[in-house]
């Protein structure tokens, strides 16, 4: 695949058609790929790459891409075309910026289950249908892709691109995803499990807010959090109420918004599963209004943003209220 | 030298724990370990290294420094530091531990800061010695040795058993404390260890690189076209300065309580844009400039100021933890021919 994206690449920048090109670029070691913005052919066919570890959703970089003007081609996953089309709903990126190739996705690896699994020390890693080979100076050690896959991959809400001017290897379908299994989990817990549940996880929270700034519905030009002047700022979590506040508040931010495409987990260093509060609003929202998938639409409004005669009234509270 | 069978480890903490409180690397949820308070159960984590690095004993994320009570128009002052327990932290790795002495030269060279050098007088760091480092490891690079970590006590743990070194007045104290636990053994009873984790470190991939480039002129450093490229990737999160053990930035902060103000100080982030702001605006406007700072700071300022220590110990964490995978060696890899 990798050198067929580059190919193209380099034919759509020599005929004109686009001026850079945004994708991943290759690692100090074989897993840590950075979203990089390519200027010319020689410049892809040396640092660009498309493995198992692009899992990077480059859409929020398209924000400032935009502003740069100029066409730019982009890459995206099927995960990424729901992120780019929310972005185009709420007019973050515009349309004719961009050159979107859908380049076919079969799950991304992670490299945090690859070392959790006990490899270190790791000096390449090579892939051969689902075989997962990692050498390592302690030794070899084998994995099927679904022992390394990312959480999100393997609970992948669909393989289909919902925006692209031209595809690189297959469309897939919609999936009929597992992916509101832990929110069940967590909704039949009591109240106080409930609790104990998100102290253990959230209280790791170190507030980098890489969630915050790797979130493609995350685009404020000033976040609140760090606006002095707003009373809100905060560098640390003083106390645990502020850690629980931080997120849930973000989480009701991008409720709504939020296409589910598991950034915020990738990236958390103290790997909080954050992905669950986001899923449960989607969960929530399409219960409340019936099916809804951010950025499978352009031009649709939301639920939280539209108002019909049989939306839930506020009193669903108190029939819910009790789990 | 002294040993102990590692199946009595949980004596020997128990035992530490009855004198002092005790931290030792604690696995959590996560399956991440953290410096955790020792309490029958808990656990010494296997990890290499923990997520967060030690200097949080020391100089906290967050911390009171003083408040301010008003009534009309008196203000009183009232100092809230409360009387410091003395503590031991067990299983520091020589990254870590060398991290100490650049935090050192940052607070305890005048004027002193008296929460961070109380903080250092009350505790007793156990060093642990590595037997797994990991690709991301370069500590090599900064001069340290992995095999014989730094500290009060030097540890080193094979299959069998932990071995201990008193290094200093406090950690000769903390041992005769534990000496009913302890059998005294050969001074040589690590070379084992520290042998096998020497050929481990010269195989790791970063085992060659050096510093070095970085002491010639700094402007050129500075001036260097490659920052324009070096930063794109950069989400500015802070992630690398939040774990990083060398790090010391912070700001003060006023919390108005209503009758009063609590001043507390927090880690801050070059990577943040208020980090440094004044009445006039902060000095680094765009995210290049904040970049560059971070860099800047670790492999020339720093050593510029501080007879050529460099402000990085290698432990790696920031090549771990960076959302986009933008970190020091790639900075260094990239930058080291323009230092000259
Ligand atoms: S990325 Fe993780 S640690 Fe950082 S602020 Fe978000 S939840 Fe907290
Ligand atoms: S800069 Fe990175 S490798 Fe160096 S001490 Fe800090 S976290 Fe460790
Ligand atoms: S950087 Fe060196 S001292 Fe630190 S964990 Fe790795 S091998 Fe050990
Ligand atoms: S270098 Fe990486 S970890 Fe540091 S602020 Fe930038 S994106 Fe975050």
């Amino acid at each position: 695949m990798r050198e067929q994206m580059i190919s193209r690449a380099c034919e759509l920048l020599a005929n004109g058609s686009v001026d850079r090109v945004i994708g991943w670029e290759r690692g100090e070691f074989v897993y840590d790929v950075t979203p990089a913005v390519f200027n010319d052919a020689e410049d892809l066919k040396s640092r660009f790459v498309f493995d198992l570890f692009c899992g990077a959703n480059l859409s929020k970089y398209l924000v400032s891409e935009t502003a740069k003007g100029g066409k730019v081609l982009a890459f995206l996953k099927p995960c990424d075309t729901y992120s780019f089309n929310q972005l185009l709903a709420e007019h973050r990126v515009k349309r004719e910026n961009f050159y979107i190739i859908g380049v076919e996705c079969n799950g991304m690896a992670d490299i945090n289950r690859i070392r959790e699994a006990g490899a270190s020390g790791i000096k390449s890693i090579s892939s051969a249908g689902d075989k997962v080979t990692v050498s390592t100076v302690y030794g070899d050690r084998e994995f099927t892709l679904s022992d390394v896959i990312a959480e999100r991959c393997s609970s992948c809400k669909s393989r289909h691109h919902v925006v692209y001017d031209e595809l690189m290897g297959k469309d897939g379908e919609v999936l009929d995803s597992n992916r509101f299994d832990m929110v069940e989990k967590l909704e039949k817990m009591t109240p106080d499990e409930r609790f104990e549940f998100w102290r253990g996880e959230l209280s790791r929270c170190i507030r980098c807010n890489a969630c915050r700034n790797v979130c493609p519905a995350c685009t404020c030009e000033k976040c609140i959090f760090d606006n002095a002047s707003s009373g809100f700022e905060n560098k640390a979590a003083a106390d645990t109420f502020e850690e629980n506040m931080f997120h849930i508040i973000r989480a009701f931010h991008v409720a709504g918004r939020c296409t589910d495409c598991g950034e915020c987990s990738r990236v958390c260093p103290a790997h909080i599963p954050l992905h669950l509060l986001n899923r449960k609003f989607i969960k929530d929202i399409n219960e409340l209004y019936g099916d809804y998938q951010a950025g499978a639409e352009v031009n649709e409004r939301g639920p939280l943003v539209n108002f019909t005669q049989d939306d839930a009234n506020p009193s669903i509270v108190n029939e819910r209220g009790n789990g | 030298m002294y040993r102990i069978s590692l199946d009595s480890i949980d004596n020997l903490f128990a035992a530490i724990s009855a004198v002092e409180k005790l931290y030792i690397p604690a696995d959590r949820e996560d399956g991440q370990s953290y410096f955790t308070e020792w309490k029958e159960g808990v656990k010494l984590s296997d990890n290499l290294n923990t997520f967060r690095s030690a200097k949080g004993l020391f100089f906290p994320q967050v911390q009171d420094l003083v408040s301010f009570r008003t009534e009309g128009k008196k203000i009183e002052v009232i100092d809230t530091r409360k009387e410091t327990e003395d503590f031991v932290v067990f299983g520091v790795r020589a990254c870590d531990a060398a991290s100490f002495g650049i935090l050192d030269r940052v607070f305890l060279s005048d004027p002193v800061d008296s929460y961070y050098k109380t903080n250092r007088d009350h505790g007793t760091v156990m060093t642990l010695a590595c037997n797994r480092p990991d690709e991301t490891c370069f500590c090599t690079s900064f001069g340290i040795d992995p095999s014989d970590p730094a500290g009060d006590i030097s540890c080193w743990k094979d299959k069998e058993n932990l071995y201990l070194k008193s290094l200093t007045e406090k950690g000769e104290k903390l041992v005769y404390a534990l000496k009913d636990l302890l059998t005294e053994c050969d001074e040589n009873a690590a070379d084992t260890v520290k042998a096998e984790v020497k050929a481990v470190m010269n195989e790791l991939p970063l085992s060659n690189l050096k510093p070095d480039d970085f002491t010639g002129e700094q402007l050129s450093v500075f001036n260097s076209e490659k920052w324009k490229e070096l930063y794109r990737s950069c989400i500015g999160c802070g992630t690398c300065t939040f774990v990083c053990p060398t790090c010391q930035c912070y700001d003060i902060k006023d919390f108005n309580t209503g009758k009063g103000i609590e001043r507390f100080r927090c880690w801050d982030s070059c990577m943040y844009s208020d980090f440094t702001m004044m009445a006039s605006g902060t000095p680094r406007l765009t995210q290049l400039e904040r970049f560059r700072q971070r860099f800047m700071h670790k492999l020339v300022y720093f050593p510029m100021n501080n007879d050529g220590v460099y402000g990085c110990v290698g432990c790696g964490r920031c090549l771990r933890k960076c959302p986009v995978s933008m970190n020091i060696v790639k900075v260094m890899k990239s930058l080291g021919g323009d230092a000259k």
